[in-house]
């Protein structure tokens, strides 16, 4: 294995945050650019938004069943099983809903970004896009940012959703929770506060799947080697993104909303 | 031999139209370009004046296929100047080049077409992207464009759906559709069957016969360019024809030899025959 010199590593790692910036930048930038592209920010809502419409259901119907069956142990020991709704409904809307809907579309559409426009790299397809006078930041980039932010919105609402209805069928099959008593205080829980926690993370988790995913698309070299690596650190690093930005808004809004 | 169909009369009075013989089309001065610590380009001169077509020559890895992609401003060299079409690439913003880069055509080493087009949205592209130009106009070009090269009936195939000498002529068709000043070929007839690589060795010359287009062209394969240094585009029986010995010096065709990031020749065929340096003599006997 060859060994690389802190210095060299610590510039390779300054250099791939500054190009990450920029193109998150110019990301940004060309939202209010012409030309834009509705036919490929539509094409790329439904395959992020419908796509991933499944996937995104089951694995809120699982979690909030799963949630459901942690606290209501711990709260029948309390006596307190008639917290559980809130419990679920905070854990979902807050939390888990942004975060596993997060983490789910980054698996699948970030890893999907980086191998299509990794494999356009490899095969001078960028190139070629440039040299047609396209700038492939505003046809490739921008509509994948505006389609996951906007999909990744509704889908976390569609989540958290499902959550709550998962939590409440576990209540209910195993605690014997009454379903109308459940639901009314799931939603008596919520305040302003918690849904503005809940939308405010998938705005920001969806700019980072889409700009990921395209910076290490477009940063792919060595082939189909390259692709290969490009894709899983397109995943690795968005979902590690998506968690510390989660713990940082989690905080924030706690500040701003004193809670 | 295959015949061609003729060149749209439109096309062709707008090509006569901004060729001015004579003028440079594309100007390298002392340019030098290192990828990490290798040395690719260093102080590279060389011109290409209006309607002609220069062969570059070298080694893998000479920097050849660089040079086009200096020439369009996808990479930046180190130091020096580029000047294409009497503006300089150098020293112009990436959306400034936008606009540049549609009056300079490219046809790339593997075709680069877009796998998830149809030939017909691949030829289009420009067109589309421009947004200005009508369904039937697009419809016409298209198939004006396909018609070049022989190929009207892949319109709606998909680029995995041909071989790799049709990809390559549909990446001609896609760069000539909306008649380019200068174009660039990289290797068009790399891995290509000797049959093939005279089809599209033959496309270039029409280009340059018919079109006046101003060319650099960079190929591993001498024979391909001395093909064109001794033939012509006859438009009268549509077909490349060879040129009698003693009129192969009016043909617009000049060659250009890389070696370890300099040019060791740069000049047209016959002084390129004549040449005494070793390395020439030995690399193209």
């Amino acid at each position: 294995m060859e060994l690389i010199s802190p210095t060299d590593w610590a510039k390779e790692k300054v250099q791939s945050v500054q190009e990450y910036s920029l193109i998150a930048a110019r990301a940004i930038g060309n939202l209010f650019a012409r030309p834009r592209y509705l036919a490929d920010t539509t094409q790329q809502a439904d395959l992020v938004g419908v796509g991933s419409l499944p996937i995104v259901v089951l694995t809120g119907f699982f979690t909030g069943g799963a949630l459901a069956q942690n606290s209501g142990v711990t709260l029948q020991r309390f006596g307190s099983l008639s917290l559980i709704g809130q419990l679920v409904s905070l854990g979902m809307v807050r939390e888990l809903g942004p975060v596993i809907t997060g983490l789910m579309v980054a698996g699948r559409n970030a890893s999907g970004m980086a191998s299509e426009l990794g494999s356009m790299v490899v095969t001078e397809q960028i190139d070629a896009m440039r040299a047609l006078g396209t700038d492939p930041m505003k046809k490739l980039v921008t509509p994948r940012v505006i389609s996951t932010v906007f999909m990744l919105f509704f889908l976390t609402i569609i989540s958290d959703a499902f959550g709550i209805f998962g939590g409440g069928v576990a209540s209910s099959l195993f605690f014997g929770v009454d379903m109308h008593q459940y639901w009314s205080t799931a939603w008596q829980i919520l305040v302003f506060q918690d849904v503005f926690m809940g939308l405010a993370k998938p705005v920001l988790f969806g700019f980072i799947i889409a700009t990921v995913g395209c910076y290490y698309g477009i940063s792919a070299r060595g082939g189909t080697q390259g692709v290969g690596r490009a894709t899983t650190q397109a995943v690795v690093a968005s979902s590690i993104l998506i968690i510390t930005v989660d713990f940082f808004v989690t905080r924030l809004s706690m500040t701003m909303f004193g809670q | 031999m295959i015949s061609m169909s003729s060149p749209p009369a439109a096309a062709t009075q707008a090509i006569q139209d901004i060729s001015k013989p004579g003028d440079v089309a594309v100007e390298f001065d002392d340019v030098s370009l290192a990828f990490e610590e290798r040395q690719v380009l260093d102080g590279i001169s060389f011109q290409l004046v209006h309607g002609e077509t220069k062969a570059i020559f070298g080694v893998a890895g000479s920097g050849k296929s660089t040079i086009l992609k200096l020439a369009l401003g996808l990479i930046k060299p180190d130091s020096g100047r580029i000047v294409v079409l009497g503006e300089e690439v150098t020293s112009m913003t990436e959306n400034q080049l936008f606009e540049l880069r549609r009056r300079v055509g490219i046809v790339f080493q593997e075709s680069a077409l877009f796998d998830s087009l149809t030939v017909r949205e691949n030829v289009a592209f420009r067109l589309y992207e421009e947004g200005t130009v009508s369904e039937e106009e697009i419809d016409q070009r298209v198939r004006e464009a396909l018609s070049f090269v022989e190929l009207e009936h892949t319109v709606d195939m998909y680029p995995s759906e041909l071989s790799g000498g049709m990809r390559r002529r549909v990446g001609i068709a896609r760069t000539i559709i909306t008649h380019p000043e200068v174009l660039l070929y990289d290797s068009p007839t790399g891995g290509l069957d000797p049959v093939t690589s005279n089809t599209i060795i033959e496309l270039v010359v029409k280009q340059r016969d018919l079109f006046k287009i101003s060319s650099l062209l960079v190929t591993h394969r001498l024979q391909d360019a001395f093909t064109m240094g001794t033939h012509y585009f006859d438009r009268t029986e549509n077909r490349m024809k060879p040129l009698p010995p003693h009129a192969r010096a009016e043909v617009p065709m000049g060659f250009l030899i890389l070696r370890d990031g300099h040019i060791i020749f740069d000049g047209d065929l016959k002084s390129l025959r004549e040449t005494r340096d070793e390395y020439i003599r030995e690399y193209i006997s």
